[in-house]
């Protein structure tokens, strides 16, 4: 069984804020972490190790820090794990970075199974994983609840739609997407953490790829372009209203309908 | 190519301090005196506007054009679960409606999966130009392989500038593959959406979690594709009258095939905790007797609600333990709550006051519901609970337009 993991380093904190006057973004330090929906796909992929053997390799895509969500899945139990790392990969939207991902994911063999968790907490578009699905041309199932069996050629899931669960069975190899709560993920080990202190993390570039065409990616492979970025409209207006019970009521009433609660 | 690039003859060291500084990812670093731009860079360009001029350079290269005129149309995925229409598709048929007339285009749905012909006619209530239906036992289910290879003939044969899909759970397994397949941008939860007169789509949604809106344009591909969540759009009018056709589409069979086979289908029961409740209706002291639960009930079932309250109606043995909001209950974060009668102690308020949207009505113009209210009603709920009932129900029975 080869198990196939993705992981993102994200900022530590969603606080982000844009100077009103500049446009520059205000981070704050360099408080950084690993995705917090990844820790579950982690997690899966030690259960299934732990149940049917194999190896688990992680595999990233950032700046060289980045390196440092790699070895934290080591201290979880990952195997491998290899980061994506090249100044050419700049600005990618979803289509140059589920590309730029699954260029790499060949690079770093074959595998029956690829977990993702179901959306980062910066991005939050949820669309990588199937589309790295869709570059790899693999089947793909989001938001899975749990694993329910796993099978020589294939695995059953559970998967989450908005009014029904459903028990779907795809064959690999093939893509998850796994909600939080699939499994409880465990600490980093200081245990693991001193065996794999001096385990390699693998660095690809853009030279390493068996596409090294440029303007396929960064932000010369990225069909999007961010025109602006602006602060949001100040929505902290408080209203108070008086007057009869009748005119107060028609008010709410006309309110909920304008803010589709009716 | 389009590249970064640094006139380094412009360098000195308190420029690169500068330079360093200006970069908010850290990816411009001081290698001996010169400027080197790492891995961390994300080509958001505010070294080149905000650094020292000229040092830091954008050089554009123009990308061969294409001809935008061979895509037109605004197209909708029309989500569904058996047939049932997703009510988003209303939604976002009301806005591609919009975008469409900016530039005379029209309106064209996609309805993908099994025993759904017939179900495609309450679309030409909603001013569609055209539905184009794949009816196929092999659509019957989800399964996202033949959903996109659908999903791709009706793109290559009618060749839409612009695809709106709704964010649900089936929408942001489908747009991806579909986008990637066409190489084509797509922006996720979109919450406005505008047309500019040469049919590129203006994107804006909400980035770095909700602290900044980002302008997404997608000027070199087509289609350009979308989503935007449930309640996001406005649904147009349902007509009286039918417009528009249908077309049922043919697509061959081996394009259909999937290595997902769905086993089991089981409906979700309905939530019961407050605590995810997107509703909710929280009762306070100003409640009289138990009977004027009925009122609240009716409210409640009326807009779908949930219904909590303070500590107090707990005690007063109204409603259970479990329906307490508080820091001695439970803490809530609907997308609207509407308090009746709570005066708004501390205790009461860190349960709730992360709330989208909250309505509060008080007999006290100084309680301190007011301060966290983003709507606030001085007044008896014995006299507005009722009228809007009243109204709710008007709405409701409101027919369709001529």
């Amino acid at each position: 069984m080869e198990i196939l993991v993705c992981v993102k380093q994200v900022p530590g904190t969603t606080k982000v804020e844009v100077d009103p006057v500049t446009g520059v973004l205000k981070r704050d330090g360099v408080d950084s972490k690993m995705n917090p929906y990844d820790l579950y796909a982690l997690e899966t992929a030690l259960r299934l190790k732990e149940k049917h053997g194999g190896t688990i390799k992680v595999i990233s895509m950032g700046p060289p820090q980045a390196a440092e969500v790699i070895r934290e899945a080591y201290m979880m139990g990952a195997d491998e794990g290899a980061l994506i790392t090249d100044r050419k990969f700049a600005g990618a939207d979803v289509l140059a970075t589920s590309y730029t991902i699954s260029q790499g994911v060949r690079k770093l063999g074959s595998f029956d199974l690829i977990l993702c968790g179901k959306q980062t907490t910066d991005g939050d578009t949820a669309q990588v994983g199937p589309a790295m699905a869709e570059n790899l041309n693999i089947p793909h199932i989001a938001n899975v609840l749990s694993i329910i069996e796993m099978k020589e050629k294939s695995i059953v899931v559970e998967m989450d739609m908005a009014s029904t669960v459903e028990i779907v069975e795809v064959q690999f190899p093939c893509l998850l997407t796994v909600e939080k709560g699939i499994f409880q993920p465990r600490l980093p080990s200081y245990r693991k953490k001193l065996i794999t202190k001096d385990r390699e993390v693998k660095m690809i570039t853009l030279k390493d790829f068996d596409d090294k065409n440029e303007k396929n990616y960064g932000l010369n492979g990225s069909p999007t372009q961010v025109e602006r970025i602006f602060p949001p409209d100040a929505n902290s207006d408080r209203e108070t209203w008086t007057g009869t019970g009748e005119q107060l009521g028609h008010k709410m009433a006309s309110k909920l309908k304008t803010l589709k609660f009716i | 190519m389009s590249k970064l690039i640094c006139n380094q003859e412009k360098v000195n060291e308190s420029i690169i301090e500068e330079l360093i500084k200006v970069c908010p990812f850290h990816a411009i670093e001081n290698k001996n005196g010169k400027i080197e731009v790492n891995s961390g860079c994300k080509m958001c360009m505010l070294c080149v506007k905000n650094g020292p001029s000229g040092v830091m350079e954008f050089v554009e290269e123009e990308v061969a054009a294409i001809d935008k005129s061979l895509w037109k149309g605004i197209g909708v995925y029309v989500d569904h679960l058996e047939g049932e229409i997703h009510p988003v598709t209303m939604e976002l048929i009301g806005k591609a409606k919009e975008l469409a007339a900016v530039v005379g285009f029209p309106v064209y749905c996609v309805f993908i999966g099994h025993n759904i012909t017939h179900k495609a006619e309450e679309l030409l209530y909603y001013g569609v130009d055209e539905v184009f239906v794949y009816d196929n036992e092999e659509l019957k289910d989800f399964r996202v392989e033949p959903y996109t290879a659908a999903f791709e003939d009706f793109v290559a044969k009618v060749k839409p500038s612009s695809l709106l899909v709704g964010a649900t759970t089936i929408g942001r397994s489908l747009a991806p593959r579909v986008a990637t397949r066409f190489k084509t941008g797509l922006t996720a939860d979109c919450t406005k959406l505008e047309m500019k007169e040469n049919t590129d789509l203006v994107q804006i949604r909400p980035a770095f979690g909700g602290n900044i809106m980002a302008q997404i344009i997608c000027p070199n591909t087509r289609p350009q594709m979308a989503t935007v969540r449930y309640k996001v759009m406005n649904a147009p009018e349902k007509s009286c009258n039918q417009s528009g056709k249908i077309t049922i589409c043919e697509i061959d069979k081996s394009k259909l095939t999937s290595k997902i086979e769905v086993l089991k289908v089981t409906k979700k029961e309905a939530e019961e905790s407050i605590s995810d409740a997107e509703v909710i209706i929280a009762v306070g002291r100003a409640l009289k007797t138990e009977k004027d639960m009925e009122m609240v009930k009716e409210l409640a079932g009326l807009l779908g609600a949930r219904i909590a309250g303070t500590r107090p109606l707990i005690e007063s043995g109204f409603i259970g333990a479990k329906q307490q909001i508080g820091l001695s209950g439970r803490t809530v974060k609907p997308k609207l709550i509407i308090t009746l009668g709570i005066s708004g102690a501390v205790q009461f308020t860190a349960g709730m006051n992360g709330s989208e949207q909250i309505f509060a009505i008080n007999t006290d113009p100084h309680a301190s519901i007011f301060n966290i209210a983003h709507y606030g009603m001085v007044g008896d709920i014995y006299e507005i609970v009722p009228k809007l009932i009243e109204d709710i129900k008007s709405f409701g029975a409101e027919a369709c337009i001529m």
